[in-house]
């Protein structure tokens, strides 16, 4: 089962002319992801690794019977490529794009929620269902099918985190990254809400950061709801400074707000088992 | 905004409050908030006296910023210091102005302490505020009559010149409303969402003439499209990932080192990016040793090794270098280093105990 894309997900790569575009959708293919065209204006008619290109997403929907996308389209353009995906249902949609504005990131969110259409990103690595799907740009060989299911605000912790669990015979149902900007399409709160619902999921792991307070809503759930499966912490960034942004757009200690302490306490008070080095992750999960 | 004037010395600030005529408020220009608490202002009954504040704050640290300028305003007649600010709210993934009656120098713990004293707006997506939404939260905020205009058209003007140039924040704390009834912004501070600079170009060009604040290797980083944070211990730490390397950081504290610096080589990062990333943290005279931490994903271990034996050889690297390298062409990666004669370790907690070995050994 899994969550959000599995062997029935059908995509398109928006900007697939792109270097970032045929380079990923040439791994993707290879990983048995079902991508079946791409798109870039003013480029309809040409190939890129055997697939079709369109000018608009309109035309690869119709020709092809997409039901998603992933977009590399360079951040001055991804509102506007966005908002064109989201217009023709495709669902989930991924958004690999670094520094796209926050007003533009706002305006997509809102869209999206009125279609009923689930965003990851932007900045994000992408999501990866183990022997199903790959949509994104996360390095295959470190996952492997399983029962645990990863949402990460990282790219890198994400295949580490990963990596370590796969080493400890532990695999994964889903893993994504959320995206390292303020605003992102989808929550902890919203991940773990689809985790329980999975039969494939059997514990989840989180990889929070520092800045904003998703973290601390998330343990509010966890604690609120009771939340049936077990849940493990890692929460990068202790020995970050306030007011400096570490990376991500969205890693920044504002005041007293986003602190990784903040955070830490309030996943151990909701019953997380913590981990202080991404390592510790696969330990925490694989006691019963 | 209050009548005032800038000033870079304190002849020039005596010069200024004797033309304003006193009190006035000598405040230091930096782009930092807080500085009221920091000693950045002083409010001056006599010319004397505000030539002797612009001494003391002229050439001081304000939270880690030299004071080269000076803004001398004349003092206000306060009767009540408010707060109004536009604010990025994550969670509901919109903007959402604030205001409050209790405004002046800490909202932060207001907004802790006392939540119900500050009134919140979300703004709908895709637009800014409506002249009436704004009448009615100065309503709600106590005033009554021609003050509702005048505190409304404050309100919708903030939010407008906000949204136009892509703020994450913008905010009048205090907005102080005299005692004859008016309304000025004692303070004004916007800070302009980096990613959003491609479409105001004229901010940039601004922005370039003031100077920032960051030190020479910011500086540099940032022209070679780096993110990288210098603090203020011995490690010297590069990495790919921002997550990866914020961990490393913490990694390294837990171990009982102190980290140099944060630096992230991004994702896919290049032989030349990788050398650029190595020479900006090694140019910290600071740094006794060398974390080099990468995961290689898109990340190629063979780049990052060939990337670094560049370095050593460009520079005459004397400094040791502890290097965890695992991921795609890992085994490339750690052939090329082991034939130049550099081990490189596979998990991150023997490198970063390693890391922190050498930079105590190294006193």
């Amino acid at each position: 089962m899994a969550i959000l894309v599995g062997s029935d997900t059908k995509a398109i790569v928006q900007n697939i002319t792109g270097s970032q575009g045929t380079f990923h959708t040439k791994l993707m293919l290879t990983y048995g992801t079902k991508i079946v065209g791409g798109t870039a204006p003013g480029k309809g008619g040409m190939q890129v690794e055997g697939m079709p290109v369109f000018d608009t997403v309109s035309e690869a929907v119709s020709k092809t019977g997409a039901n998603a996308s992933i977009i590399f389209v360079p951040a001055p353009f991804a509102r506007d490529a966005t908002l064109e995906a989201i217009s023709h249902g495709l669902n989930p949609i991924v958004l690999i794009t670094e520094g796209i504005p926050i007003r533009d990131s706002i305006d997509i969110m809102a869209r999206a929620k009125e279609r009923g259409c689930v965003i990851v990103g932007p900045n994000t690595p992408g999501i990866i269902t183990p022997g199903e799907c790959k949509l994104g740009i996360m390095p295959a060989h470190v996952f492997k099918r399983g029962e645990v299911g990863l949402a990460s605000r990282s790219g890198t912790l994400t295949y580490e985190i990963a990596a370590s669990l796969t080493r400890a015979g532990l695999g994964q149902s889903t893993c994504l990254g959320l995206g390292g900007d303020p605003i992102v399409g989808l929550s902890f709160v919203d991940i773990l809400e689809m985790f329980r619902k999975d039969p494939q999921t059997n514990s989840v792991a989180l990889v929070g950061e520092i800045g904003g307070n998703a973290e601390e809503l998330a343990a509010q759930y966890i604690k609120e709801t009771k939340y049936p499966k077990p849940v493990a912490a890692y929460v990068a960034g202790r020995a970050a400074p306030p007011g400096k942004r570490m990376g991500h757009a969205g890693a920044i200690i504002m005041g007293k707000t986003g602190t990784a302490e903040s955070k830490l306490e309030a996943l151990k008070a909701a019953g997380v088992r913590v981990a202080l080095k991404p390592g510790e992750v696969a330990k925490l999960l694989a006691k019963k | 905004m209050p009548p005032g004037h800038l000033a870079s010395s304190p002849q020039e600030t005596r010069e200024i409050a004797e033309k304003l005529a006193c009190p006035v408020v000598v405040k230091a220009q930096v782009l930092v908030a807080g500085r009221g608490k920091a000693g950045g202002i002083k409010f001056a009954d006599t010319p004397d006296d505000a030539e002797k504040a612009a001494s003391a704050i002229l050439g001081s640290k304000v939270k880690g910023e030299k004071v080269t300028k000076l803004l001398v305003e004349k003092k206000l007649d306060v009767a009540r210091e408010l707060y109004v600010g536009l604010v990025v709210d994550r969670p509901a993934k919109c903007y959402t102005l604030l205001a409050s009656q209790v405004g002046g120098v800490d909202i932060e713990e207001v907004a802790q302490k006392t939540p119900e004293k500050i009134i919140k707006h979300p703004l709908e997506p895709g637009r800014s505020l409506e002249g009436f939404q704004a009448r009615e939260l100065a309503q709600s905020l106590g005033y009554k009559g021609k003050q509702v205009v005048e505190l409304g058209a404050f309100i919708t003007e903030l939010c407008l010149t906000a949204t136009e140039y892509d703020s994450e924040l913008a905010e009048s704390n205090p907005l102080v409303e005299t005692k004859d009834g008016e309304f000025v912004a004692a303070d004004l501070r916007m800070i302009v969402d980096d990613n959003s600079l491609f479409r105001h170009k004229s901010l940039l060009e601004e922005s370039r003439e003031v100077g920032h604040e960051l030190s020479p290797l910011e500086v540099k980083a940032r022209e070679k499209g780096l993110a990288y944070v210098e603090l203020d211990g011995d490690v010297g730490i590069v990495g790919n990932g921002a997550g990866l390397v914020m961990a490393t950081l913490d990694m390294i504290q837990d171990y009982g080192g102190r980290p140099a610096n944060f630096c992230d080589l991004g994702g896919g990062a290049n032989e030349e990016r990788i050398a650029n990333g190595l020479e900006i943290v090694l140019g910290n005279p600071k740094v006794k040793v060398l974390f080099l931490n990468i995961m290689g994903g898109i990340t190629r271990c063979d780049d990052v090794a060939k990337g670094l034996l560049d370095v050593r050889k460009r520079l005459g690297l004397t400094k040791p270098i502890v290097i965890r390298l695992v991921g795609t062409n890992e085994e490339e990666g750690r052939r090329i280093l082991q034939d130049a004669g550099i081990p490189s370790l596979e998990t991150m907690e023997d490198a970063a105990a390693r890391a922190v070995e050498l930079a105590k050994g190294a006193k």
